[in-house]
């Protein structure tokens, strides 16, 4: 809580002033023996949206997920680099105090076949954030707020979260994941099984919660990633291309496949 | 480029379309066919196997009953006459109810003519009137009107299973026999009723004194030891296997064992019983707790691998989401997984309890065949079980004993519905959707 009233203030200065949040230094994945990731060096400003782009299998999704450790569970999966969150590394913290600390929403929402309540309370039980129903309530009311959902369930917390519309859904992942509070939340393709309608929500969404959480997402598409990101990088095949100001990427590539790919003649 | 050689082809298409269109549809009416006359065949065995069982069995639920009035006479029982309970159970009621018969037919001398007519009633007759008598020492001095099962030759006759028209030396029950009967009939002296000691005695030599509860308790004790020690052991090893165990090659090794074990004949464990539970551990013979850890090392394999397909089945994203929300590994599976693996793993622990329910071979080699007349009231007293049971009387020579054996088989069938249906009540509490 208090660092975050005191990120707060990052969140209107340019992304070459706003401290890196996340930092990473020659980050290389290997599933077996194939080679994902080539010396991904990335800072990831606070308080600001980082947009991840890159043709299919350029490993964006395999990058972020380094950044929770969420490639553990892979078994065949080798992470080697230094990857920094607040200049600790973060192989030196607990994973489950990680990914407290780094929340994450997935491509196809996957709300709990619980409660929409018991969705949203699911982070903060497990990790022992409320000491009473009253707390409880609170933590999951404001994170349904805060995710812009709050009105169309407010009536019907009991039911199941399953039985949400694909937006909807998506939307209670973000507030499941708002409830544990993190710093940082990674998002990888969050709209690309949403409608036009719930995209543009989710979009709105992203822009409102930069204020308090430093987030990076993976997307497919460019216009999203100029619509919501301050900062964008460019991934092709493993190898972190170009990182620089969305507006820049977008105006001004300086390497022809970023080009090539920002202009659709590949992708 | 001209329209030429596109336009002739298109309709080539259409053609051979519907040239092909009867033989297309006719083969999968075929298909549909076999399909139907399979369940057809499976359903024609499944009704014949019911029907038999039944039309055998159901006469079993009905038992022939005669009433005879018995003097209750002092001298014989209670010479004392301080109704003393001892002195009581010692008591000749056999002569009480051999003489209540006398009465009724008089006319009888002879030596053979007396056991003839003795024959009528069971010989259990005289202990329902001893615990009469014992649960009521008022009784003494009166005469007691009581309904006592008919032996079991009669009860045959009388359900028609004996046919009068056969040579009288062909048949158990005699031409003499045949005319008491019916001198019974018209004083409204004999009849059939609910069979309730079919349902409530354990076994007998005497087929009309023979019930099922032993075994059914059997069965019922047996089948508790399994599910206490199958379930949580299967779950708790299929939860650990699929969930928390390095893939390595000691993980490969256990798995393909347990495939293996799955199918090991189940006299194999019987054996394994008899050599590990009796003769090293010294564990009791005949007794459902072991009958018990036999199957329950049988059914174990089954619980695992229904256990970890169910915990396969499990989408990948309800872990990621948990995992990615900070949970630990153990708050992954305990509030996420296991309830979703909960209704397969169900399934899996009734259909290896089910199996188990229907085992002889293995419960042989731990003595479980044994004849046991006293109903067990605790895992560790001697009992056998229902299929068990079902073997015994069908190797019985008592005509009686046929039908009781698909009456027997008749209980063990409900059994089974019972658990099937347990299985789908709970497979419906427990199923979410996602």
């Amino acid at each position: 809580m208090p660092n975050q009233t005191s990120s707060l203030s990052y969140a209107h200065q340019t992304v070459e002033e706003a401290p890196s949040k996340v930092s990473t230094r020659g980050v290389n994945v290997f599933y077996g023996a194939k080679q994902a990731l080539f010396d991904v060096d990335l800072d990831v400003p606070v308080n600001h949206v980082t947009a991840l782009i890159g043709p299919s299998g350029c490993g964006k999704s395999t990058f972020l997920r380094c950044i929770n450790r969420m490639n553990d569970v892979v078994e065949i999966c080798r992470v080697e680099g230094d990857i920094r969150l607040d200049d600790g590394d973060i192989y030196d913290l607990d994973v489950v105090e990680l990914r407290a600390r780094v929340g994450m929403v997935f491509q196809k929402p996957n709300p709990f076949p619980k409660s929409i309540f018991d969705n949203v309370a699911y982070g903060p039980r497990i990790h022992g954030l409320a000491s009473n129903r009253d707390e409880l309530e609170e933590i999951v009311f404001t994170s349904l707020e805060k995710a812009g959902l709050i009105k169309e369930v407010r009536d019907r917390m009991g039911e199941p979260g399953t039985g949400l519309s694909g937006g909807q859904q998506q939307r209670l992942c973000i507030a499941r994941a708002i409830a544990v509070n993190p710093e940082v939340i990674l998002m990888d393709e969050p709209c690309s099984a949403l409608d036009p309608i719930a995209t543009a929500r989710i979009e709105e969404l992203i822009d409102e919660l930069r204020q308090i959480y430093t987030i990076v997402i993976v997307t497919h598409s460019m216009q999203q990633a100029a619509r919501v990101s301050q900062r964008t990088a460019f991934l092709h095949l493993g190898e972190l291309v170009e990182v620089g100001d969305t507006e820049d990427i977008f105006t001004n590539p300086r390497d022809e496949r970023t080009q090539g790919y920002i202009t659709g003649r590949f992708g | 480029m001209t329209d030429t050689p596109v336009s002739p082809s298109r309709s080539d298409t259409a053609q051979a379309v519907k040239a092909g269109l009867r033989r297309r549809y006719a083969a999968e009416r075929r298909f549909k066919a076999y399909g139907i006359a399979a369940i057809g065949v499976a359903l024609l065995m499944l009704g014949i196997l019911f029907g038999t069982i039944i039309a055998n069995g159901w006469s079993a639920f009905r038992q022939t009953y005669v009433q005879i009035d018995v003097l209750v006479d002092a001298a014989e029982i209670d010479p004392d006459g301080n109704r003393d309970p001892k002195i009581l159970s010692r008591g000749d009621y056999e002569k009480l109810i051999k003489l209540s018969l006398r009465e009724i037919f008089p006319d009888v001398k002879k030596r053979k003519e007396k056991r003839e007519l003795y024959d009528l009633v069971s010989s259990g007759a005289a202990f329902d009137l001893r615990d009469d008598v014992m649960a009521d020492p008022s009784l003494v001095g009166q005469t007691v009107s009581l309904w006592v099962p008919a032996s079991d030759d009669i009860d045959m006759f009388m359900k028609g299973y004996i046919s009068a028209e056969v040579a009288e030396d062909e048949r158990r029950v005699s031409d003499k026999q045949i005319a008491r009967i019916e001198s019974l009939r018209e004083q409204g002296r004999i009849s059939t009723g609910f069979n309730l000691r079919f349902f409530t005695g354990g076994d007998s030599r005497e087929p009309e004194l023979a019930g099922i509860a032993g075994a059914a308790l059997g069965t019922l004790w047996t089948m508790l030891v399994v599910l206490a020690l199958a379930f949580p052991l299967g779950v708790m090893s299929a939860v650990y296997l699929e969930e928390f165990a390095p893939k390595n090659r000691w993980t490969d090794i256990i798995e393909v064992n347990i495939n293996n074990l799955a199918a090991v004949p189940s006299i194999v464990f019987g054996l394994l019983g008899l050599a590990v539970f009796l003769n090293f551990f010294g564990m009791p013979r005949s007794a459902p707790l072991v009958g018990g850890l036999v199957l329950a090392l049988m059914t174990l394999p089954t619980i695992i691998i229904a256990g970890r397909a169910a915990l396969k089945a499990v989408p990948p994203s309800i872990r990621e989401g948990a995992l990615g929300l900070g949970a630990s590994r153990m708050q992954m599976v305990v509030g996420n997984v296991l309830p979703l693996a909960m209704p397969g793993m169900l399934t899996g622990a009734i259909i290896g309890m089910a199996r188990a329910l229907g085992e002889t071979a293995p419960l042989l080699m731990i003595g479980m065949v044994a004849f046991i007349v006293d109903l067990p009231k605790n895992p560790l007293d001697a009992a056998t079980v229902l299929p068990v049971q079902i073997f015994l009387w069908a190797d019985s020579p008592e005509r009686a004993f046929v039908e009781r054996t698909s009456a027997a088989t008749i209980v063990l069938l409900v059994f089974l519905i019972l658990m099937n249906l347990g299985a789908v009540l709970l497979r419906k509490k427990f199923e979410r959707r996602w």
